[in-house]
């Protein structure tokens, strides 16, 4: 176990490493010089050249790499070239929206999908399955914002239970905020939990062959206790491997329901950067985002480890 | 009364008729031996006793389990019923434990569940049972997982499950198939012990005659869902009235008819295998340590003529398989050498590998997992084709497999079949067509009848020696079973922990074993001649 979780954690290590170099790359490659931007287009080119030197934009490549991931490290990630206050500033701003507004979503979507992919599992090929699997198919094929619209009409126009969009802020107290996050959760969370619960009943179709599952029964548990205790822990690595992916994706990738609900989250910090070139946000929120998916991926390689002893004793 | 009884049991499901008129009772200690081929429909009784059957499948006519009318038993009562009164064992050891749960967990889940047993309680009766069951404590404690037991093991478990709750009836569908000879005698020790401990019914599924002889005092003898004949094993084996028990029991003991191998002393070997040693480095089990590696094969030394017919015979584990897959250079020796027609094949590239590859194929054990499901005959059979040194033309290569499938039995029109409409037998026939499509000097067969009826079995042991005869094609068998030895090899060697304990002719090792080992192989193994006499002195 500890040689399992000591290799995963240094690969991981390894792909942070990688890929704050690919960022740094990357963004060192776009056109556009960011001085001149901040300056606008009257600037002269001394003015141009004296920001450029205060920025440290002219000092050699790997130096200003190493400057700058040693500023991640320490959670220095610069000032923004729009905004002139820190980027962390910012990114903690919009975190306070989205994290909590991803693991909602996550949970809303883990809480629908793995119930409908048991019943579907276990009812596979009747029509409780038909039913469940097409609306399924619908929720995959339906766009988020169509949803999100809908929601917002019935629940904050018609019914006015809750706001139809903007954010409080936590400081607002926990329950106006929560209530401002819960429709774009909801919406968030239908076509993930859709996905989910296709995964989820695949994988428990596949384990209900199995001869173990005839041995639990021959024990004498009914089948919905076989299906619970035996079936669903045995069909969890595909899911969770799922689930990892869903939320990195609903940790930046939310910019249309963030748009639709005019949400202050990171998709639209990230969008708004990008668009006014202002390229310390952007590397600081994509290295961001690229920490929390490894994170994330290293927690999923973990929870495989939890869900299946046999991966414990390999290496 | 009996403590089990099935009357004109009728089966079907969906269109298909499964069981037809089915008769059989089992009384408290009492072993009743079901014995049939595969489709007979003997797994099919015993999961509708169990009322485990699939959703379409209807069945009429009576089934009586201690007063209870099984087929008008709630979902409830036969949950009451299972795993309590009616255990059972199934055959696939391999499978048939939960693999993320502790064998403590599996064996006590049972016990909570119909006794209501606080948890200490039944993991001490768990404990109890996997003791008696033979996984004693010191070396089985209730934390392992199942993937870190042997075969032989899980299916102790498997009837630790099964038994611990002393039913009056269990059911062992096949429960010793898939192990080694040495571990079937063991397992069915067991049984037979569980029997005249409690007074238990034993309903013992089984394919194999001898086992079923050595085992059951009363047999039923199913044929395609109908019972053939039925009654005392002793007599209904010894005088075989019934045609169908006689062509069984033939079959049982089928030996080719194979002419003396030509030739064998001319010419330099086919194979000569030297001082191959395989290790397996140790699991690591910290950052810097590793534990003990694995000696798999341990300094052997071989060689076989062209046309030799050889058996390589050993328990799960001794390292047959290994040194097998050093042979087809599928896995490097970690020293020793290895050559085919004269030319070293060890540490060769695949490039130089492949011509050696056109002259050795290879037969599995499986024919159901050895075959993509998704593509046809044609194609399956044509595999090998690719090491030829001239790419067949389309119309060279349906050919060539067609004269492949001629030549195992199989029709030209089976060509453009899927490997899902063929039996087991029409399987194995298919994996033999491609391992002889490239004309291969040498075929090595990974236990390759041991998934099939006796009958088919006898039927392929003839293919294989057919093919020994007409293609001069030299064989290595790899097998734990001696009956297919004694059928089909002129010599035999006998491995144990990696190493090579005893060689010699086939007849001659198998009736006067010297080594330890080769003599645990032969009496463990089960001969029905042996089984029927010894139950009829028994009976006097």
């Amino acid at each position: 176990m500890t040689a399992y979780l000591l290799k995963r954690l240094a690969i991981a290590l390894a792909t942070l490493l990688l890929a704050s170099m690919v960022v740094f790359a990357v963004l060192e490659i776009l056109p556009g010089d960011p001085a001149r931007l901040m300056l606008g287009l009257n600037a002269s080119a001394d003015q141009v050249e004296l920001l450029r030197n205060q920025m440290g934009l002219n000092a050699p490549l790997a130096w200003r790499y190493l400057h700058w991931a040693g500023g991640l490290l320490s959670l220095d990630f610069g000032r923004s070239y729009t905004y002139s206050v820190p980027v962390i500033d910012l990114v903690r701003e919009r975190l306070a929206v989205s994290l909590p507004l991803a693991l909602i979503a996550l949970a809303l979507s883990t809480i629908i999908a793995i119930p409908v992919g048991l019943f579907s599992a276990s009812r596979r090929g009747r029509a409780g399955d038909t039913i469940s699997m097409g609306a399924a198919q619908l929720g995959v094929a339906v766009p988020n914002f169509w949803f999100a619209l809908m929601l917002i009409y019935v629940f904050a126009v018609w019914l006015r239970l809750v706001p139809a969009g903007g954010f409080s802020g936590w400081s607002a107290g926990i329950w106006p905020a929560l209530k401002s996050l819960l429709l774009p959760a909801v919406a968030l969370a239908l076509p993930q939990a859709a996905i989910l619960a296709r995964v989820t009943r695949s994988a428990l179709i596949e384990v209900l062959n199995e001869d173990y599952i005839r041995t639990a029964r021959a024990k004498g548990l009914p089948y919905r206790a076989v299906l619970w205790r035996h079936a669903l822990r045995n069909a969890m690595i595909p899911v969770l491997t799922i689930l990892g992916l869903q939320f990195a994706f609903l940790l930046a990738g939310t910019i249309i329901i963030e748009n639709v609900f005019y949400l202050p989250g990171l998709g639209r910090l990230v969008f708004q950067a990008i668009t006014q070139r202002d390229l310390i946000v952007v590397e600081s929120v994509v290295m961001l985002l690229v920490a929390a998916v490894i994170a994330v991926n290293l927690l999923v390689d973990l929870s495989y480890a939890v869900v299946d002893p046999r991966l414990r004793s390999r290496q | 009364m009996s403590l089990l009884d099935i009357e004109n049991l009728s089966l079907t499901i969906g269109d298909t008729p499964i069981l037809k008129g089915m008769e059989l009772s089992v009384a408290s200690g009492e072993v009743m031996g079901l014995v049939g081929e595969s489709g007979s429909g003997k797994s099919m009784t015993a999961l509708t006793v169990m009322q485990l059957l699939p959703h379409a499948a209807r069945a009429t006519g009576r089934v009586t389990f201690d007063g209870i009318d099984i087929l008008a038993a709630t979902e409830d009562q036969m949950c009451a019923l299972r795993g309590d009164d009616i255990g059972m064992v199934f055959q696939e050891p391999m499978t048939a434990l939960n693999p993320v749960k502790t064998i403590g967990e599996q064996v006590a889940e049972g016990i909570r569940w119909h006794t209501k047993a606080s948890r200490a309680e039944a993991e001490d009766r768990a404990r109890k049972m996997l003791d008696r069951v033979g996984l004693p404590e010191a070396k089985f404690p209730m934390s392992r997982y199942p993937h870190e037991l042997s075969g032989g093991q899980r299916q102790r478990v498997v009837i630790a499950i099964a038994c611990a709750l002393k039913p009056k009836l269990l059911i062992a569908d096949e429960p010793t198939t898939a192990l080694d000879v040495v571990l079937q005698a063991q397992i069915l020790d067991l049984l037979r012990d569980l029997v005249a401990e409690s007074r238990m019914g034993l309903l013992l599924i089984s394919h194999d005659l001898a086992v079923v002889t050595e085992m059951a005092d009363r047999i039923t003898i199913l044929r395609r869902g109908e019972v053939m004949e039925a009654g005392d094993t002793a007599r209904t084996l010894s005088e075989q009235l019934h045609p169908y028990t006689r062509q069984l029991a033939q079959a049982s003991m089928h030996v080719p008819a194979r002419a003396r191998p030509h030739g064998i002393e001319t010419g330099r070997p086919l194979l000569q295998v030297e001082g191959v040693t395989r290790d397996y480095p140790g699991r690591r089990t910290s950052l810097f340590k590793r534990a003990p590696g694995i000696r798999a094969v341990d300094d052997v030394s071989l060689s076989m003529a062209p046309g030799q017919s050889v058996a390589l015979v050993g328990r799960s584990g001794c390292g047959k398989s290994t040194l097998a897959r050093m042979i087809l250079a599928l896995d490097r020796p970690t020293s020793g050498t290895i050559s085919f027609r004269g030319e070293t094949i060890t540490g060769k590239s695949e490039a130089e590998l492949k011509p050696a590859r056109r002259d050795m194929q290879v037969v599995f054990q499986d024919p159901y997992g050895s075959f993509d499901p998704r593509q046809k005959v044609e194609k399956l059979v044509a595999e090998p084709l690719h090491v030829l040194e001239k790419k067949p033309t389309r119309a060279e290569r349906r050919e060539m497999v067609a004269h492949a499938l001629h030549e195992v039995g199989l029709g030209i029109s089976d060509m453009d079949k899927y490997p899902h409409e063929f039996s087991g037998g029409q399987r194995q026939r298919l994996s033999i067509a491609r391992a002889i499509i490239t004309r291969p000097k040498l075929v090595v067969a990974d236990e390759p009848v041991s998934a099939l009826d006796v009958s088919i079995r006898a039927q392929i042991l003839d293919l294989f020696a057919e093919l020994n005869q007409k293609l001069g094609i030299a064989y290595l068998f790899i097998t734990h079973d001696l009956t297919v030895a004694r059928a089909i090899t002129d010599e035999v060697l006998v491995m144990h922990d990696g190493k090579i304990v005893e060689r010699g002719k086939t007849s001659e090792v198998l009736d006067h074993p010297q080594s330890e080992a080769a003599r645990a192989l032969v009496t463990a193994a089960p001969d029905l001649h042996r089984a029927i006499a010894r139950r009829m002195q028994e009976q006097g």
